[in-house]
């Protein structure tokens, strides 16, 4: 299980450079958006993925899943939540003011000051 | 067991609540904003003093046990680094009151500034790993607000690339502190230390994620080849934001190299911190070029950030005492000056209303305070003898020929005549000469522009001249990094 959670971690990554490279806004912010989803599904594998119960039935619970991964994803997740609404915000307003999507037109050039 | 040490994350943070509240009573927002920044320095003070006296203070947030709660660490180190932080809100925020302009004001400024001080004071204080994350991205979002405040064009086009090399980078994070996790089975850093220590030899896997980490805070406090986004995006918002961003940011990312490559990774320094030296001196040696090359006062001054996180890191890569104080040293001067001259910047180009330092000449006849606070507070940035930069590069170079390096020792020294003479050509062909291109702007209300430069460069003098008294507080600070089992002890008893 930990085997194909891995290469589906490995897929998102890949999918989530890819969307980040190209030119469009919108695109690069999916591709952020896959980015932090792989590391999330990440950080739940690396805590190992057992056929546990739920995270705490008292001391003498023989198995039982460890429920620190669980908490730190929440986290995660909120704060990705939160950034990726303020950066669709941004180029939203980036667009109203500079005219355009495109990367290669908001580069920082002579032409551009 | 004190709650002292958590007050310089809760009163920024309750202030800042407060302020959104009537964010369009500006003078009501200043006042408030001086009087919290003043409190926090003084809370971190009594601080200070605290663990002078009783050493390092430990706060198990909510009573639950340390490695299993969230705890709080302040050692002498976070300490300093803490009060230093105070004293430039504190300076910015005076100094923001006639230059921010009002339309930046009335759209929460002020609370925002605060939430960058509740996110930095947070990440130097914490002491679990995924909680340091957490500050870091309270700290983050407040900068992404505080670069897009007002919304020009160069500001919104600089913003994307700055997120988006935050987000990478968090995300990055995210995965380093999994990897971390499922490697050592807990957040606490003390606990992670202790753990690593127990496996006696570092297993290849912790060394994978020891670079994780640098590339991680290589990102956030921008050493080579990580630094790329970092002179587009500190050129785009006005002065006191830039201060902040130069003086405070990067030197978090640096601060967190420096407690994760004493606390977790000093098993394997033949890779780690070799690597991390190599690394800094290419940063050294790239940033002075760029320093020398550019002619416009805010690049010049922002590629000397660049060279001073080199200067700082090589300390960290020697890793041993007089490295690693004077690297601490070095830090709390440079966070300093940086925001004196980032200030001193954000003053010139509002008077002569260009960067270009070509432009003009002979802006001493008219602003000759100005003149000669810029003029030392470039020898302090350089380190002439007895100002603050001082004290902190000899002890780098030390450390670098003690480890027989020569070759890091001399770049070091070397990059010191590089950033004298990037700032000190501004200093000639723009304030020395015939006044010309530079009338007198009385627009530019410079006298109480220079209050909070001057209490920042009395603060740069004073810790050079006084570097012994200083050094008393350094040195419990760096006891600390040299024997881990200091910290462990101290939050696991």
């Amino acid at each position: 299980m930990e085997i194909l959670m891995s290469i589906l971690i490995g897929l998102l990554f890949a999918s989530a450079v890819y969307l980040m490279l190209s030119k469009s806004l919108l695109r690069i912010i999916i591709g952020t958006g896959l980015l932090s989803h792989g590391a999330h599904l990440l950080l739940l594998t690396m805590a190992g993925l057992k056929k546990g119960t739920v995270p705490l039935l008292g001391e003498q619970a023989n198995s039982y899943t460890d429920p620190i991964p669980q908490a730190l994803i929440l986290t995660a997740i909120v704060i990705s939540f939160g950034v990726t609404a303020f950066f669709l915000v941004l180029a939203y307003r980036a667009y109203q003011e500079l005219g355009t999507d495109n990367i290669d037109d908001l580069r920082g050039t002579e032409k551009n000051d | 067991m004190i709650n002292l040490l958590i007050l310089p994350i809760v009163i920024p943070l309750m202030t800042a609540v407060i302020l959104i509240f009537f964010s369009k009573k500006v003078t009501a927002q200043r006042w408030i904003s001086a009087v919290s920044t003043a409190g926090t320095f003084v809370v971190s003070l009594i601080l200070i003093r605290q663990i002078d006296l009783h050493g390092i203070q430990t706060l198990d947030v909510g009573s639950w046990p340390a490695p299993f709660g969230i705890t709080l660490v302040s050692d002498m180190l976070s300490a300093l680094l803490v009060s230093v932080t105070s004293l430039i809100a504190f300076c910015c925020v005076l100094f923001s009151f006639r230059s921010i302009g009002a339309e930046r004001e009335r759209f929460y400024y002020y609370p925002i500034v605060q939430f960058l001080i509740v996110g930095v004071n947070g990440a130097f204080t914490t002491g679990d790993i995924f909680n340091m994350f957490v500050f870091f991205e309270v700290m983050l979002m407040s900068s992404y607000v505080l670069l897009v405040i007002g919304g020009t064009k160069i500001q919104l086009r600089e913003s994307i690339t700055y997120i988006l090399v935050n987000i990478t980078s968090s995300a990055l994070f995210v995965i380093a502190v999994g990897y971390l996790y499922s490697i050592v089975g807990t957040l606490n850093m003390a606990h992670i230390s202790q753990r690593i220590a127990e496996a006696g030899q570092q297993p290849a896997i912790l060394t994978v994620v020891a670079v994780l980490f640098l590339i991680v805070f290589g990102l956030k406090g921008a050493i080579f080849p990580l630094y790329f986004w970092l002179p587009g995006s500190y050129y785009a918002p006005p002065a006191p934001i830039m201060a902040l961003f130069g003086a405070l940011l990067t030197k978090v990312g640096v601060y967190s190299i420096l407690r994760t490559y004493t606390l977790f990774f000093y098993h394997d320094q033949g890779y780690t911190h070799e690597l991390l030296s190599i690394l800094s001196l290419i940063t050294i040696v790239l940033g002075s070029i760029a320093a020398i090359a550019y002619k416009d006062l805010k690049k010049i001054v922002i590629y000397n950030i660049i060279v001073a996180i080199g200067v700082i890191t090589y300390g960290i890569g020697a890793m041993n005492t007089d490295s690693l104080s004077g690297s601490v040293f070095y830090l709390i001067h440079d966070m300093i000056i940086k925001a004196v001259l980032f200030l001193l910047a954000g003053i010139i180009i509002s008077i002569t209303g260009s960067s270009d330092y070509r432009k003009y000449t002979g802006l001493i006849r008219h602003y000759p305070l100005l003149g000669w606070t810029f003029f030392i507070s470039v020898l302090a940035l350089a380190g002439i003898p007895p100002l603050s930069g001082f004290v902190g590069k000899i002890l780098i170079v030390t450390g670098g020929f003690s480890n027989g390096d020569l070759v890091g020792g001399l770049i070091v020294m070397m990059s010191s005549l590089f950033v004298l003479y990037s700032l000190m050509r501004v200093f000639i062909n723009g304030f020395w000469g015939e006044a010309s291109g530079s009338t007198k702007n009385d627009s530019v209300p410079v006298g109480r522009l220079l209050i909070p430069v001057l209490i920042l460069v009395i603060a740069a003098i004073s810790y050079g001249v006084f570097s012994e008294w200083a050094n008393h507080y350094i040195a419990q600070a760096v006891e600390v990094l040299v024997n881990p089992d200091l910290y462990i002890d101290a939050v696991l008893k």
